[in-house]
């Protein structure tokens, strides 16, 4: 079980004086169970890539395999998909439209074809999931607090029960304690549920933190894909598209040029402590 | 005279049901006394809610206080007759740069703001590309700007300000929706009209590593000041930060963590330099490299 994208291309606006190739030649395969890391500057293809695994964006070339089944099939039931692989666009927040946080969690099962009473637990259990009081349930979404309102769209996505759960760049306008409670959450859901994460971000540090897999995109390719202590060792590469590594990464990198004899492969606060008090004890 | 200065001010957003009567009050604001000095570069930090957009808000007068005052250049925001002075005086650069931009082509939409204060055509070229000059954005000035990146589309908006010849800008978190890039691009602009054109900047940010360059540092909770202070001797407080919802640099939180396990580290190390330059005096000193 897994997602397979094969040789994908994308053009936008194919034969217009707007024609851009927005996806070059693209082939990973996703493994069930995966927290993936999918970050590049503005521009680089991420938000593409992500509208082709729910099929909301068809490939110009290419094919994506959800399953084993090719979802380009004339007959792929592209609706069943779609409750499979739940997407989270940026600032999802501004789709919360009902008039109470319930209702509004309740919209994306109802449409399944469930019983209300199964609804209802989807709905609650995925409020209880993202850590919203039982109090604010019957609250209106509009009188939360920002990170509160991005967790109630986030629940309407995990009421669905994906087995894919993609975020794009989820914590992006968060104060920073609002930016670990989200993250720290979604880290939650994805071992509780065990089901597979792509967290689009901008920041490595959070990346680092968190996934067990970076895939890099810059023009349209796929350009690194591999754990984070391997990925962020091209931090002079990833300079040149315009990413960056953990600053406690330069931190060790920097250390060792100086002569002190620390690992350099830490991406995180706590494996850089590690490595400098290695060397300074001796 | 500061550029800026509050004393006591106090905000309130005041929920009204549909009959009138009050439902509920908020105190966004709480008693908030501070000066701005001309040509300092100030940031504002603050979790969601704090407080610190309801402030920016209250320095062009886009908010009056519910109690207490502020003076923008000597002129108290209530007296209506000098609101538009005021405007002048203290410009504001948003968090999204899709609202912000209004023309077609970008140097209109940078005329556009000298043209409404009523200056002769050809000082409003002569600002327009001034200002793009200075935000590095000249070559784009015939550009549309919807095909610029969301740094570009922000230095726009800033350039916009710009000609509109402000002592004072406040930006309230104008690089939350960019990439690395453009949230550098943004700062690095920021930080040279700071220096060059001696532009007063009030900054307010959720991204701890904008402010280590600022003359002062400013952390509010709950409507009200908490700390301030060099950047140096706000990171110093580690704990005390995190207790506010904020957070430090990497690079300082992990000189902290190895303060904390017996290294002899200085406290609020703000950059990379910095740290290996502290480590290496400890690694040195004990001749173990």
């Amino acid at each position: 079980m897994s997602i397979i994208i094969d040789q994908l291309n994308y053009t936008y606006s194919p034969g217009t004086a707007y024609e851009k190739q927005a996806l070059k030649d693209i082939s990973l395969v996703i493994e069930d169970g995966e927290f993936i890391g999918l970050i590049g500057h503005t521009g680089s293809g991420k938000s593409t890539l992500i509208q082709h695994l729910n099929g909301l964006v068809k490939a110009t070339g290419g094919s994506v395999y959800y399953n084993g089944a090719d979802i380009y099939d004339a007959d792929y039931n592209l609706k069943e998909l779609r409750t499979k692989v739940g997407l989270v666009f940026q600032y999802p927040e501004h789709q919360l439209f009902e008039t109470t946080v319930l209702k509004d969690v309740q919209f994306g099962p109802k449409n399944l074809s469930l019983t209300p009473l199964e609804v209802d637990l989807r709905a609650y259990g995925a409020l209880k999931q993202v850590g919203i009081p039982d109090d604010l349930i019957d609250a209106s979404p509009f009188e939360l607090s920002g990170g509160q309102k991005r967790r109630v769209a986030i629940a309407g996505v995990l009421a669905m029960e994906p087995e894919v759960l993609i975020l794009d760049e989820p914590t992006a306008g968060l104060d920073p304690k609002g930016r670990d409670e989200i993250l720290d959450q979604i880290a939650k859901i994805h071992d509780e549920r065990h089901i597979t994460v792509i967290l689009v971000s901008h920041s490595m540090e959070d990346v680092a933190k968190y996934v067990g897999r970076i895939i890099v995109m810059d023009h349209g390719r796929a350009v690194f894909d591999g754990a984070p202590k391997k990925v962020f060792s091209h931090y002079k590469e990833l300079e040149g598209i315009g990413l960056a590594a953990p600053q406690v990464t330069y931190a060790v990198n920097a250390l060792r040029e100086r002569g002190i004899l620390v690992k350099t492969d830490a991406t995180t606060v706590q494996e850089a402590k590690a490595a400098v008090l290695a060397v300074w004890k001796g | 005279m500061p550029m800026i200065q509050s004393s006591d001010l106090t905000f309130e957003y005041i929920r009204r049901d549909e009959e009138g009567n009050v439902e509920s009050i908020t105190k966004a604001l709480d008693g908030v006394s501070m000066e701005i000095k001309k040509g300092d570069f100030v940031a504002i930090l603050g979790h969601n809610g704090s407080g610190k957009s309801t402030l920016a808000k209250h320095i062009n007068a886009i908010l009056l206080p519910t109690e207490g005052t502020l003076y923008v250049d000597g002129m108290d925001t209530k007296e209506e007759e000098r609101l538009w002075d005021i405007r002048q005086t203290a410009g504001m650069v948003f968090q999204n740069p899709d609202n912000q931009i209004i023309a077609t082509v970008v140097e209109e939409d940078v005329g556009f703001g000298p043209e409404n204060l009523g200056v002769p055509t050809k000082e409003i070229w002569k600002r327009v590309e001034e200002s793009l000059r200075a935000v590095g954005m000249y070559e784009y000035r015939t550009h549309s700007p919807n095909k610029l990146s969301g740094g570009q589309k922000q230095r726009v908006a800033i350039a916009g300000i710009m000609a509109m010849k402000p002592q004072c800008i406040v930006l309230d978190e104008p690089t939350a929706m960019l990439d690395p890039n453009g949230r550098k691009e943004v700062i690095r602009t920021v930080r040279e009209l700071n220096s060059r054109e001696k532009v007063t900047v009030l900054l307010i940010t959720h991204y701890m590593e904008e402010v280590i360059h600022a003359d002062k540092v400013i952390v509010m909770d709950d409507g009200k000041i908490v700390m301030q202070g060099t950047p140096r001797e706000i990171f110093s407080q580690v704990e005390k930060l995190k207790s506010f919802r904020m957070d430090v640099p990497q690079i300082t939180e992990l000189a902290y963590e190895l303060k904390k396990a017996g290294m002899p580290l200085p406290d609020g190390i703000l950059s990379v330099e910095e740290f290996v330059e502290a480590v290496g005096r400890c690694c040195d000193v004990g001749g173990r490299r």
